[in-house]
């Protein structure tokens, strides 16, 4: 009896309007405090950044000229500029390109279209989800191992682009893969129907179908591969090389020579890196219009994958 | 009898030439097969360098002292083998990059799910990723000019280098990978959750941290674990903001060296091939991808145990 008398002034209390409307205004307030500071947490993690980028901008945009794009390093902060280091970071990523882009849209064509279900499917796939979180440096130290002394490549250009290209594999092979996926089946089935063979519906329908994404995931993977620096370092980059490679161009026959691959490099990062770990002011300044630079080719070529895949994603419906 | 010749002639060449094709085909297969297995030599590359090196690093150094002494001074004339200051600075701006990153990632993350508008979703996420394209050597900038200066006019006693200001900017790097693989995974909870709990009267707070978040958790936690490893992995930032002295310190105020400062700082000298100083840089990359490894498993560990099939 008492008992019973006890819960029923309990309900009546927990349904009272004034108690029931005090802790809806309560928790709706916690919400709206709630999503004040996930917006206040997003705008300063964005306005962090942005401050950090204008400062280097701030830093280093005095220093950006013709004359500093093509100078030479130098001991004097006055006269260097980053002539050898562009030059450098567009020859290992001409090499990076050329090797990762085949062997990455290979694997990933085998993995997504002729894989059958076994034991080395299953391992290729598990090692690329491991290698894409190994740290690059790591790769560094296994091309100083391999390239640089097993091999006798050398500490070149030949070594950095094979180095970049081990390390952004696992992202091309990733991204081409989600790309082939969207490819629906029956596209595939279409080709078969007309006694096509599985080369030619990889090669004239699926391919070229997901031509936009693997395009943009190369670019996205190259763009990575830029601004790359501690395996660089690690096979032996040199910060200070004040010539130029040998030409692949030559005027006598047959014209193209193999000799730069083997000249020593030197990237736009490292030379950045190079400039920073100086104590003078003034080499600072050149690092950051160095950083200004590096940051412009970066952000260019993922404002060209952005444009890449928009571009593609208009023209094909499925 | 003519036509029988021609008929059989052309029956043979038909063959042929499906021959020619079915060879041709399975060249193409075995092609892009060894493509694939790239990969795996690649791994098998990385380890077997890091091991062999390794073992001739552990013949002169046994694997006790690597793992007890407490000081790291291999290029001093009285050498001493310990990883631990290593590993130490290693956790200690892993800690800190962590302190940054996980509430602001995950905060980010609930906020652009559960709250933002699609549009504002649209723009900001594209932007955060482009954050990621950021080289890391920039970032090494903005932590040694900009974020330890800072550091400095609120603490004057801050020495040039330290980890503290090396583990804030490698956060603010990770901001982005956690954010936006938290938020894909709690945009894969299926909306009719929401609407339960929507129905019951839960504000979009309460849905978001006890109903949306916790079915959420694999994907999280693979997000944060991304994050941890490429805090240890990081380079760049510590090799230049928080300074190459290898000293056992749990203090982020003071310079310390990480592994991966170590091996950038020996990989600018010029030692000896085969030399055990040589080696040590192996020894730390082994140990470097251990740690790796051991949190990549984790994390698929982590993802199967909390995986929910909707």
């Amino acid at each position: 009896m008492w008992l019973d008398m006890f819960l029923k002034s309990d309900i009546d209390k927990s349904i009272n309007p004034n108690v029931v409307r005090r802790r809806i205004l309560r928790s709706r307030l916690r919400d709206r405090l709630f999503a004040l500071g996930g917006l206040v947490v997003m705008a300063a993690a964005c306005l962090v950044l942005l401050a950090l980028l204008l400062q280097l901008a701030y830093d280093g945009m005095g220093r950006v000229s013709w004359q500093f794009v093509i100078s030479y390093p130098s001991r004097f902060a006055s006269q260097a500029g980053i002539l050898s280091a562009w030059i450098g970071t567009i020859l290992v990523m001409f090499l990076t390109a050329l090797t990762a882009i085949p062997l990455g849209m290979g694997a990933a064509v085998y993995l997504e279209e002729y894989a059958p279900k076994n034991w080395m499917t299953d391992l290729i796939e598990i090692n690329i989800a491991n290698l894409a979180g190994v740290p690059s440096i790591v790769y560094g130290l296994m091309a100083l191992g391999l390239l640089v002394y097993e091999f006798h490549l050398g500490q070149s250009f030949l070594t950095a682009g094979l180095t970049l290209a081990m390390l952004i594999l696992p992202m091309v092979i990733i991204a081409t893969r989600e790309a082939l996926r969207a490819v629906p089946p029956q596209i595939r089935e279409a080709a078969y129907a007309v006694g096509a063979t599985k080369w030619q519906t990889v090669r004239d329908h699926v391919v070229p179908y997901s031509m936009g994404g693997i395009l943009t995931g190369m670019i996205l993977a190259l763009s990575r591969a830029v601004g790359e620096t501690a395996p660089l370092i690690t096979v032996g980059a040199l910060s200070f090389i004040a010539f130029l490679p040998h030409s692949p161009l030559t005027l006598e026959f047959p014209f193209l020579s193999f000799q730069w691959l083997f000249d020593p490099f030197t990237v736009m990062p490292i030379q950045m890196f190079n400039w920073i770990s100086r104590p003078q002011d003034e080499f600072h300044i050149n690092a950051a219009a160095a950083g200004v630079i590096l940051l412009l080719m970066t952000l260019a070529m993922n404002a060209l994958a952005i444009t890449v895949r928009a571009r593609f994603r208009k023209r094909i419906h499925w | 009898m003519n036509a029988e010749a021609v008929l059989k002639k052309a029956e043979a060449l038909r063959l042929s030439s499906r021959l020619l094709t079915h060879v041709k085909e399975k060249a193409i297969e075995s092609l892009l097969l060894f493509a694939a297995l790239t990969s795996v030599a690649i791994t098998v590359g990385i380890v077997g360098v890091l091991v062999y090196e390794s073992i001739g690093f552990f013949r002169h150094i046994s694997l006790l002292e690597f793992l007890t002494d407490t000081q790291w001074t291999p290029l001093f004339s009285e050498p001493h083998y310990g990883i631990l200051p290593l590993v130490c600075g290693t956790v200690v701006t892993t800690v800190v990059a962590l302190l940054v990153a996980v509430p602001m990632g995950s905060l980010i993350a609930i906020y652009l799910s559960e709250y933002a508008a699609r549009s504002m979703r649209e723009t900001i996420k594209p932007a955060l990723e482009l954050l990621s394209a950021v080289p890391t050597v920039v970032y090494g900038y903005f932590a040694l000019l900009f974020v330890t200066p800072a550091l400095q006019t609120l603490w004057p006693d801050v020495p040039g280098f330290n980890m503290l200001s090396a583990g804030l900017v490698i956060g603010i790097m990770i901001v982005p990978y956690v954010s936006s693989v938290s938020e894909d995974a709690m945009r894969a909870v299926p909306v009719h959750l929401r609407e339960g709990a929507f129905a019951l009267g839960a504000t979009r707070m309460q849905t978001a941290l006890r109903v949306v978040f916790p079915s959420a958790l694999s994907g999280i936690t693979a997000a944060y674990v991304l994050g941890i490893s490429r805090a240890i992995g990081e380079t760049m930032v510590v090799a230049i903001a928080a300074g190459m002295q290898p000293t056992l310190t749990w203090n982020p105020l003071e310079p310390a060296a990480t592994m991966t400062a170590y091996i950038v700082q020996v990989s600018l000298g010029d030692l000896p091939h085969g030399s055990v100083g040589y080696q040590t840089i192996f020894a730390t990359g082994l140990t470097l991808l251990l740690m790796t490894l051991v949190f990549n498993v984790a994390g698929h560990v982590l993802k199967k145990r909390y995986r929910q099939v909707y």
